[in-house]
């Protein structure tokens, strides 16, 4: 666990960017450290390394002050993404991966191979290896910082912005993978970021700072979306945060009326909603195991209103009109 | 001065490039390449670590861009000549006069190197644990050599030219030729060694450039 005990960091010239925070990172858990532009965000990751010194509090890992560690041993043992990726320009990806392991003392051949999986691992083939970073793309970089902040298999990692560089598509596929990287690895990981999107995506907790280096409000993406402390956070958090909630509920508990004037194979499965013209397309289905969110997309854009649900093995076992769910969530509320 | 007399007669003549003869063209070479490779090592080891710790520290950058031009404008000739009145003749004031003539242009360029690196990397650098020292070594120098070379070819090659001074104190080299010449009238041998000048100038160029290829990453080379 990573603690910030009122913390205070003001830099020379005077602007504070970081004021008394107190904050807890837990061990093996994503926290996200979200707000605008200025707010302290990496100043606050990189107290964390020492790259940055606190003015007043402590910083512990596990209970043991930071201040007290070997700067250069510190950071050995924390990976580090940084902004922009930062890779070494001189030196072959392989290399810039295996920096670290032969920092700590592994020879250069036993830390190319290891290199070389990690590689492999965050989607790069094994011809990128003897690239230099300047042949890369920017979604290929952020990759290979990925892979380097991980090369030492450190238990935590310090991420600043590491999937902004990309355009939106890149950025969805990089967050799939590193969602099931991490989902095998169980970092402890701070990462920073100014997309409110990305955070609730990534993060098992939120952290949203706001203006002047202070913490706004703290908690799971569900708690931010559910109950934002303030008009600053909910403002931050964006006016769809209703819709955007339901994606934390499941539809496993929504109840659904039995299936009645969908067109069916013979199998059961849905053809689509009579019309006219033949059959007009239902606009998917969901399972039990979808989002609720998914449920209203699928009622809003269904031809008739109703969203269909399917069994494991295709066929129609429900419907649940708008005016059901609706309803479902009124119930839920009072 | 009669024109007809100025040939390449001197260059071309095969008793002149006869090897191991005290006065022949590639004894001369060789000792104007030992001037050349001894000035450029004591400058190197004099302005390489300075640049270095300015650039990675930042501290004393006044020193570095003043070295630079203060250099730059002392007249190779007229300090060797004062140098000469101070210690007398003989090898010593020859290579403190070049070594003066390389130090602005290897520390002026070793400083711009570090300067103009992504302090990015350097900080991703230090981020990964790396050492002060690791910092300099791994990185910093590495990327700084593209421009740290582009100084030290052109303080090679100033020093090739300038290296002609040392005949004029009584020295060997190529300067000989030149000073020699000039005394009996004998122009197709100033000729001559200016041509040789002119041409190990090129070559010393020539082969540092490979040397900048083989020692600079192909990673801060621009893609191709
Ligand atoms: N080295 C520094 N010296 C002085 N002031 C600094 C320094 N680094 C950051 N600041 C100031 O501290 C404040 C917080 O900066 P910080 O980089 O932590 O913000 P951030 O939340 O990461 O912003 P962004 O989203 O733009 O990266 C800003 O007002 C910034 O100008
Ligand atoms: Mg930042």
């Amino acid at each position: 666990m990573i603690t910030f005990e009122d913390v205070v960091k003001v830099y020379p010239g005077g602007s504070t960017a970081v004021d008394h925070l107190s904050l807890e990172l837990p061990t093996g858990k994503l926290t996200a450290l979200v707000g605008p532009s200025g707010c302290g965000k990496t100043t606050s990751l990189r107290m964390i390394n020492r790259m940055v010194t606190p003015t007043s509090g402590r910083i512990l890992i596990d209970g043991e002050d930071v201040a007290g560690r070997d700067e250069a041993a510190l950071r050995r043992g924390i990976g580090y993404v940084i902004q922009h990726a930062g890779l070494f320009p001189h030196r072959t990806v392989l290399d810039n991966v295996a920096t670290v392991p032969v920092l700590l003392g592994k020879t250069r051949r036993e830390a190319r191979a290891a290199a070389q999986e990690l590689l492999e691992r965050v989607g790069l083939s094994a011809d990128f290896a003897k690239r230099y970073p300047a042949q890369l793309s920017g979604g290929q970089q952020q990759r290979v910082g990925v892979a380097r902040a991980l090369a030492a298999d450190p238990p935590i990692m310090l991420m600043d912005e590491p999937f902004s560089a990309v355009d939106p598509v890149v950025r969805e596929q990089l967050h799939r993978e590193f969602l099931r990287l991490q989902e095998d690895l169980g970092k402890t990981i701070a990462l920073v970021t100014h997309d409110i999107d990305e955070a609730i995506k990534l993060g098992d907790r939120v952290a949203v700072f706001r203006q002047g280096g202070r913490l706004a409000q703290v908690g799971t993406p569900r708690e931010l979306l559910a109950a934002p402390s303030d008009d600053f956070v909910a403002e931050f958090v964006g006016r769809d945060r209703g819709l955007r909630g339901l994606s934390f509920d499941s539809a496993a508990g929504l109840p659904v009326r039995p299936v009645d004037g969908l067109l069916l194979d013979d199998a059961g499965r849905p053809l689509g909603w009579p019309g006219d013209d033949g059959p007009r397309d239902t606009g998917g289905t969901f399972t039990k195991d979808d989002s609720l969110r998914v449920v209203a997309d699928l009622a809003i854009r269904s031809p008739v209103g109703i969203a269909v649900r399917v069994g494991p093995d295709g066929a129609a076992d429900g419907l649940v009109s708008h005016h059901d769910l609706a309803d479902y969530l009124a119930g839920r509320r009072s | 001065m009669d024109a007809c007399r100025v040939n390449l007669s001197y260059l071309l003549d095969p008793a002149h490039w006869e090897i191991g003869a005290a006065y022949s063209i590639p004894t001369l070479i060789l000792a104007h390449l030992g001037y050349t490779v001894l000035a450029l090592l004591i400058g190197t080891v004099v302005a390489l670590p300075v640049g270095l710790y300015i650039g990675h520290t930042g501290r004393g950058s006044f020193l570095a861009i003043n070295a630079g031009n203060a250099g730059r404008s002392l007249p190779t000739l007229g300090l060797l000549m004062l140098l000469v009145t101070l210690l007398g003749l003989g090898l010593l004031p020859v290579l403190i006069a070049l070594t003066v003539l390389v130090v602005p242009p290897i520390l002026t360029s070793t400083y711009a190197g570090m300067r103009s690196l992504d302090r990015r990397v350097v900080d991703a650098a230090r981020g990964m644990g790396m050492r002060s020292w690791q910092v300099l070594t791994r990185v910093e120098l590495p990327m700084a050599l593209p421009v740290l070379m582009g100084g030290f070819r052109s303080a090679a090659l100033q020093v090739v030219a300038t290296a002609t001074v040392a005949a004029a104190v009584g020295l060997s080299g190529l300067g000989r030729l030149l000073i020699d010449g000039l005394a009996v009238n004998d122009y197709s041998r100033v000729l001559a060694g200016a041509i040789v000048v002119a041409v190990l100038a090129v070559l010393v160029d020539l082969s540092l450039a490979l040397v900048q290829r083989w020692i600079v990453s192909p990673g801060l080379k621009g893609t191709d």
